[in-house]
């Protein structure tokens, strides 16, 4: 493999693992505090419709910051139904994942019209770093990228500090270890959680404006092609832990960058290798990195008025 | 003032910390409490007696904030207090350690402490506060160790730090020296009574009275939920206080009347074990090469502080655990009562019916004979005077004493060769309690092998014909009076 | 006890059945379209004629039927499968590759063969979870997920390169002989055997549970599996498996009765997301099979109206989704007003259904 291509190689990447990186922090936090998310697709998509309205009207730094909004809300229905109503978190995090996947397409329809045709929403260009871009191989990778991929990079930081470094964090921690504990030392865990979740639907939200914004430019029903699924993953494999997140989520960009090269290296593998290569990798992923994992002890439990 | 040590002290000089008065609370049909009242003076150890069910732990939970009352008034140094929640409470100095440690077990002793603490976030100040207290208080703590990986003891001394960690100057303490060995429970009390000369005030919810008796001043005594004699520790008997706990007309204790050499023990052994152990998860020996045997119509007691590697002991011979070594003779069904009913013995959300169904489950075969399991099920709730509307009701509807009896009954169905019970009474009242042994004693004269394992010592000693003690993991016969299996007990400890 | 058992249930299909109708209009009303025009002809597209009824509604219920039975019959062992949707297709998969591969002289048995083969291929396919969970602890609920993406993109490979139809034209596999078709029930119809077979299943799944032996030993280890097993020597990891599979199974025979009795042809999209709405179909039944009849066709009814009402009223078909998703979210809020309610929620809603997540979570 040439140096050029290997460049390209590690630029799409990064590229594909920042939509997965945003995801995954997000629901990192929320699986942290016991909440599992499998609704987070539905905050993808509904970012990516966000994104495009927004960045259409006005442009496209609004557009990211609409995106994440409509995250938000999305999350906040699904923190309403499974933490303050105390739903099951599967059943609930399906339903609001259909419902994202077909508001959108409603919306969509009904904003738009029929005709769907490529509707193009303005693009956040890619940002150099002066000097740091020219370095060889590795400069665009990592130097010159749009705004989500810096976003993402000091999201990592941010949130393990979050977790590890603030009261509100050990907090948060201990809600998902053990709610009983937690509310003994006077922590209030279904407020803690209900925050956890919102930021996790800011961050999918955030993925989805990005697929839009900084990557496909335009609008298609059902886009987010279950990343929120990998997301998850992402955070299993990534032990639970910010930059085991952001590890993961490169691993799974570099599968992604994968077909790129195998394409232009005219190896004739059918395209649908490709996509299913990330979901084939994290079965094989979760196989190889069992056992020595500890997901949070009260992950998934339905939150309680009281013990 | 010169506060003289010893449990004679005038109360009358001291300001009252905490008041209870007039706490009534109802949990749907169930009254918890009725009017109960408690009254504890500053810098005085009080002990708070009652049985299992008598309202003690549901009084503590709402002078901590757990839990609010339905009527009736709390007040701290006099002030009138509402608490909504521990931090109002903890704001107050009030600091509790429940019977289930609140602990998470995946963080550090640090971690745990400075949960929920406020000021900046610094865990190397959090270490410099717990090494502070721990040698001041003398309770010996490691800061960086994983709550996972403490004994029990020392899981119990972190909860306590905790609470002196938030300042708490009054400390309630539940069933404290229900986990402990005698000699730990000796070293927690008299640790009480140096924190009560020191100015702090303990709470003690116990139903051992002698343990209390030794350090109390004063003495509170609960019974269905209303408060029935408070008085100085030196000025009440341990008859009068088992009087009031149970009631100015109770019986005399069963264990003085149950005929314990009335029959004979046939030596035929139904389950023997030879140099048995048992590694858990971990690799780590639990049990050491166990060897003992139990015969035709005796009852085993087994005497163990939690940890000793006894709750392994019985699923061994209960068949619900494999050993790692050795040799295990048992019947091919072993009825097993586990002592915690609504994981590992109930279905709450299935009928009484299905309940009973599900012994010898795995063995059933085709279509199940419903309508002979139901009446199975009716004939078993009236032979063991189980209280329900029909055999179709859920099992959640019952009350715990009822679940149990029903459990007890369907484990002795069909006359087994040998029953293991885990403290089969925990948490019963007086009626189901005697009614249960009654049912054990009678298993016993047709034959049954059981074997009965019971944190509370005095249920062991009345219950068995002999008795074990494990300790560390290993087994030791002993005699099978208080003193030998208590000092058996701390052995290695 | 037998009126209760009954009656309970329709009340509460009607009601979610009233609720669909509520929140579309609502939906109606807050994006513009015309409701009353919108509505009548969802009713039409659902239950127009008698031959819609049978050629539209009944048909769109059969496979959410056979995939709600599989969901509901893994819940109930407290097994989380998210993973009907791929069963199914794997099972599609399957029943094709037997149209294409074995001679039509076969005859009728023909069909037999392709569901047979379907019923292993989507047993086979949740066993790969099944497995994964079994040896290596990986949550059901991420594999199975994983596992549908998987079995999506190996239909769109094969249908096209091995299985592709002769021209090679269409992404899609070549027509299934009449050998291999089901048989129609009502001609004139496209009322297909399959529909009975279904039914059957859900008889057939409701008497298991409740009456033999097996049947209890799946509800007490989803219900309890530590009590299952301490209690009742249950031996609750093959229970959990052999739940799992069958599962699979199910769902996998209804992929193959789509393919041999609707569309008579493998294509990528076949299902249209019925392994996630079985979810929705199996809550609505309480996970119980003899309802499940009920709440699929209600789900069929909806789908089968929505294309009615897309072309005669301009509603995007997205619309359906966004509804079902409601009533979902309002029956998960109603058993939170119903445990606050007390006797009024015992007698509406019964007991909560199960948690199969905290049964994963206590095992972990």
């Amino acid at each position: 493999m040439t140096q050029a291509l290997f460049a390209d190689f590690l630029d799409a990447s990064v590229r594909n693992a920042t939509p997965l990186l945003l995801a995954a922090l997000g629901e990192t936090v929320a699986e942290r505090s016991g909440v599992i998310n499998v609704g987070l697709e539905g905050t993808i998509i509904a970012g990516c419709l966000a994104g495009l309205v927004a960045a259409g009207a006005v442009g496209p730094e609004a557009g990211l910051l609409a995106s994440g909004l409509a995250g938000v809300l999305i999350a906040g229905i699904f923190a309403f139904v499974a933490i303050a109503l105390a739903a099951d978190q599967i059943i609930t995090g399906t339903a609001i994942t259909m419902l994202g996947l077909g508001l959108t397409g409603t919306l969509y329809r009904v904003v738009y019209g029929d005709a769907g045709a490529a509707l193009t929403a303005p693009t956040l260009a890619p940002i150099g770093i002066p000097g740091l871009e020219q370095i060889p191989v590795v400069g665009h990778a990592l130097f010159r990228q749009p705004l989500p991929t810096y976003l993402a990079a000091l999201l990592v930081p941010t949130v393990w500090w979050w977790l590890y470094r603030t009261h509100s964090g050990l907090a948060l921690r201990a809600t998902g270890e053990n709610p009983a504990a937690a509310r003994a030392s006077g922590i209030a865990p279904g407020p803690l959680q209900a925050i956890a979740v919102l930021f996790g639907g800011l961050c999918g939200g955030l993925a989805g404006g990005t697929l839009v914004l900084a990557q496909v430019g335009t609008f298609a029903e059902g886009m987010s092609s279950g990343r929120g699924f990998v997301a998850i993953a992402i955070v299993a494999l990534g032990r639970w832990h910010p930059v085991g997140a952001a590890i993961a989520a490169l691993f799974f960009g570099m599968a992604s960058a994968l077909q790129f090269v195998f394409q232009t290296l005219s190896l004739n593998v059918p395209y649908q290798l490709f996509l299913a290569l990330p979901y084939l990798l994290t079965l094989l992923a979760l196989v190889f990195a069992s056992g020595r994992y500890r997901a949070p002890a009260a992950l998934g439990a339905r939150t309680s008025r009281s013990e | 003032m010169v506060i003289p040590s010893g449990t004679n002290r005038s109360v009358t000089a001291r300001a009252l910390r905490l008041s209870l008065s007039a706490i009534r609370r109802t949990y749907g049909a169930v009254t918890a409490l009725d009017g109960a009242s408690l009254k504890v003076a500053v810098g005085e150890v009080h002990a708070l007696l009652g049985e299992n069910g008598a309202g003690k732990t549901t009084l503590m939970k709402i002078a901590f904030g757990l839990d609010q009352p339905d009527e009736g008034a709390i007040a701290i140094d006099g002030e009138a207090c509402t608490f909504r929640s521990p931090r109002d409470a903890m704001k107050r100095g009030i600091g509790m350690v429940q019977q289930h440690f609140a602990l998470v077990d995946a963080m550090t002793v640090a971690e745990n402490v400075a949960l929920g603490a406020g000021g900046p976030f610094d865990l190397g100040r959090t270490v410099a506060v717990i090494e502070e207290i721990s040698r001041a208080s003398g309770l010996p703590l490691d800061p960086a160790a994983r709550v996972r990986d403490l004994t029990v003891g020392a899981q119990q001394r972190l909860e306590i730090i905790k609470a002196l960690a938030r300042r708490s100057t009054t400390l309630i303490l539940d069933e404290p020296t229900a986990v402990l060995s005698p000699g730990e429970s000796a070293e927690l009390l008299a640790w009480t009574r140096r924190f009560a000369d020191g100015g702090g005030t303990v709470i003690l919810i116990a139903h051992k009275l002698r343990e209390v008796l030794s350090v109390a001043d004063r003495i509170t005594v609960m019974r269905r939920g209303r408060t029935v004699l408070t008085g100085l520790a030196s000025e009440v008997t341990e008859s009068s206080l088992a009087d009031a706990m149970l009631g100015a007309s109770s019986s005399q204790p069963e264990s003085a009347t149950a005929p314990r050499a009335a029959h004979s023990i046939e030596n035929t052994p139904v389950i023997s074990l030879t140099g048995v152990s048992v590694r858990d998860s971990m690799g780590v020996k639990r049990l050491h090469e166990a060897t003992l045997t139990v015969s035709r119509g005796e009852i085993l007691g087994v005497a163990a502080v939690e940890g000793a590697g006894h709750s392994e002991l019985l699923r061994v011979m209960a068949g619900r655990l494999a050993p790692s070594d050795g040799t295990l003779v048992a019947p091919a069904e072993v009825g097993f009562v586990p002592e915690d009913r609504h994981r590992d013995a109930v279905v709450l959300e299935a009928t009484l019916t299905e309940n009973v169904a599900l012994r010898g489950a795995k063995s059933r075969r085709g279509v199940i004979a419903w309508n002979a399991v139901r009446k199975t099920t009716a004939s078993l709730m009236r032979t063991r005077d189980v209280r329900s509307d029909n055999a179709d009701a859920l099992m959640r509807t019952l009350s715990g004493g009822n679940q149990q009896k029903l459990v007890v009954g369907r484990e002795l169905l069909g006359a087994p060769a040998a029953l293991i019970v885990e403290n089969p009474t925990r948490g019963l009242d007086i009626r189901a309690t005697s009614e249960v042994h009654a049912a054990l004693r009678a298993a016993r004269d047709d034959g049954t092998a059981i074997v009965v394992y019971s944190s509370d010592l005095d249920e062991v000693l009345a219950l068995a014909d002999r008795i074990i003690v494990v300790a560390a993991g290993r087994v030791a016969a002993v005699a099978a009076d208080r003193d030998s299996v208590g000092r058996a007990m701390l052995e290695a400890q | 006890m037998k009126f209760r058992r009954i009656v309970r249930p329709l009340f509460e299909l009607s009601l979610a059945g009233v609720l669909a109708v509520v929140v579309l209009a609502l939906l109606l009303w807050a994006s513009g379209y015309p409701i009353e025009r919108s509505l009548s002809a969802l009713w039409s597209g659902a239950f127009g004629s008698w031959s819609i009824i049978a050629s539209g509604t009944i048909v769109r219920a059969t496979p959410l039927l056979f995939t709600g039975l599989a969901v509901a019959v893994a819940f109930r062992a407290g097994i989380l499968n998210i993973g009907a949707e791929g069963q199914l297709l794997t099972g599609a998969v399957a029943a094709t590759a037997v149209a294409m591969t074995v001679s039509p002289t076969i005859g009728q048995f023909g069909a037999v063969l392709a569901l047979a083969g379907g019923v292993l291929a989507g047993g086979a396919w949740a066993g790969i979870a099944a497995l994964l969970r079994l040896r290596f602890g990986v949550l059901e609920v991420i594999s199975t997920i994983m596992l549908n993406v998987i079995a999506l993109n190996l239909t769109g490979a094969l249908v096209r390169g091995p299985l592709q139809e002769a021209t090679h034209t269409f992404p899609q596999s070549a027509m299934l002989t009449s050998a291999f078709r089901l048989p129609r029930l009502i001609p004139g119809t496209r009322l297909h055997a399959g529909v009975a077979l279904a039914v059957v299943c859900a008889i057939a799944m409701a008497w298991f549970l409740r009456a033999t032996a097996s049947g209890f030993r799946l509800r007490m280890t989803g219900a309890n599996p530590r009590a299952a097993f301490s209690a009742g020597g249950i031996d609750v990891a093959r229970v959990s498996v052999t739940a799992f599979i069958a599962s699979g199974a199910i769902a996998g025979l209804g992929g193959a009765v789509e393919v041999t009795g609707v569309t008579y042809a493998l294509y990528e999209n076949l299902s249209p997301g019925y392994g996630y709405t079985a979810i929705a179909v199996a809550l609505l039944a309480r996970l119980n099979p003899s309802s499940a009849i009920g709440a699929a066709l209600i789900f069929g009814a909806l789908e089968s109206g929505a294309s009615a009402m897309q072309r005669d009223a301009q509603v995007p078909a997205g619309m359906v989704g966004v509804v079902e998703a409601c009533v979902i979210l309002v029956l998960l809020a109603s058993e939170w007003v119903g445990a606050r309610a007390g006797s009024v929620r015992s007698f509406l809603w019964g007991g909560p259904p199960r948690t199969a997540v905290q049964a994963e979570v206590a095992d972990s």
